[in-house]
């Protein structure tokens, strides 16, 4: 069970696939903007992942190596366009909003990567995990940076405004920034800094040292 | 022709793929960290794009589309729920073409492209410009001055970016923002800087 418990939570933050991986940040920087757009993405990768890895690991025997990619690339394909559907049927605004990232799913590398490094290798139930919880990690990212972008943009989140803006008689300034592409570069950025400083193991080596001359060496 | 003209100028800089857009991230990030690899990978990127977009769009218009094949005599067809498969299909089987045509008759090019052919299939700016093209309807030749512009603006951005990235590897940078987080602020202030040309009107 500790075993399960770890592939699940491990990608959370220890492994996390946006901030150490490097892996699905296309979609994590657009859908951001609304939280609610940003949930039901999270759903659909999720959903996507999962049954991904496990369909990929269940004929992972059977697939031969040099045309692995197709195999993955179809299977994925596939259930996206279920997913697509799906969110057409009873999502439709909110899938109108999501526009073309649904279907970017697809070539959204947390799906490829983790069927590439972990559902190719290991068996069914394992993989599912390994997929719901690198799922999970891409989830935590993006609604956190969601809420923070709402928030700051608009003064409300999902729609309820919290903050009375200035144009109604209230104080805040939306800032309009944050509504905007550089602002998710940012955040992710910090969000980095904020991990890695709190987990120092996942902090990369620098090429280069500035070297420190000491006040006596100079002549 | 104008119009051609300023579609041009808005896909390149306007709406610059990578930049306001976010596709194509994980390899905008992961192989921009010296500019020669970052204008082979760019090189081809305009390739494919140029070639994947036009077709998709002309996949989409005469085969997917509610009622496109009345050329065929057949009507009240509709298959556009087959376009996602069909796009990621062409764009995989387009790049092991050009991979084995390389491969066959330009060796020098494939040399120099050849590593980075692959990871073109998995790039999202590739679909996410075929299915920019296809939501808004554009004709064929619209879809290549599309496919070319999208391509050249990916590969630009990539370019300055390994640029900046190759001097940036020398400065101070605090423990935990080395790497990847001081790529991501940079990439904010690029994507700031581009967001000048939004305000251009042609």
């Amino acid at each position: 069970m500790s075993v399960d418990k770890r592939i699940v939570l491990d990608p959370l933050v220890d492994t996390n696939p946006i901030t150490l991986q490097m892996l699905g940040i296309c979609s994590a920087l657009a859908v951001t903007t609304s939280l609610a757009a940003s949930l039901l993405m999270c759903l659909a990768l999720t959903g996507v992942l999962v049954a991904s890895s496990a369909s990929i690991s269940l004929i992972r025997k059977q697939i031969p190596t040099n045309i692995r990619i197709i195999v993955q690339m179809t299977i994925i394909a596939s259930l996206v366009i279920v997913v697509d559907q799906l969110l057409r049927a009873y999502a439709f605004d909110l899938s109108k909003r999501l526009s073309v990232f649904v279907g970017l799913i697809i070539t959204n590398c947390i799906v490829m990567g983790r069927a590439e490094a972990y559902a190719m290798k290991n068996p069914v139930i394992p993989s599912m995990l390994d997929g719901l919880g690198n799922g999970l990690g891409y989830s935590l990212v993006l609604i956190v940076v969601a809420v923070i972008r709402e928030f700051f943009g608009t003064g409300g989140l999902l729609g309820y405004q919290l903050l009375p803006k200035v144009t109604e008689g209230g104080w805040y300034y939306p800032n309009g920034l944050m509504m905007l592409a550089p602002s998710a570069f940012f955040i992710i950025g910090l969000m980095i800094w904020a991990f890695r400083t709190w987990k120092p193991a996942q902090v990369e080596k620098p090429e280069y040292r500035i070297s420190h001359v000491h006040r006596t060496e100079l002549s | 022709m104008d119009s051609l003209f300023t579609l041009f100028i808005q896909v390149v800089f306007v709406e610059n793929l990578a930049l306001s857009f976010f596709l194509g991230m994980c390899t905008f990030l992961a192989v921009s960290k010296k500019v020669d690899t970052a204008i082979g990978l760019g090189a081809a990127v305009i390739v494919v794009q140029a070639l994947t977009v036009p077709i998709n769009n002309m996949i989409f218009q005469y085969l997917l589309k509610p009622d496109a094949l009345e050329w065929a005599g057949i009507t009240g067809v509709n298959l556009e729920f087959l376009g996602l498969i069909s796009y990621i299909g062409v764009i995989a089987a387009l790049v092991q073409i050009l991979e084995m045509t390389l491969d066959k008759f330009f060796p020098a090019l494939y040399h120099a492209l050849g590593i980075f052919l692959p990871l073109i299939t998995v790039n999202c700016a590739i679909l996410g410009g075929t299915l920019f093209v296809v939501r808004r309807d554009y004709d064929f030749v619209q879809s290549v001055v599309y496919g070319v512009g999208s391509g050249l603006g990916w590969a630009l951005a990539i370019v300055m970016l390994a640029g900046l990235r190759e001097k940036l590897k020398y400065s101070d940078v605090p423990d935990g923002l080395q790497g990847l987080g001081i790529t991501f602020i940079t990439v904010g202030l690029m994507s700031m800087a581009f967001m000048l040309f939004g305000g251009i009107q042609l």
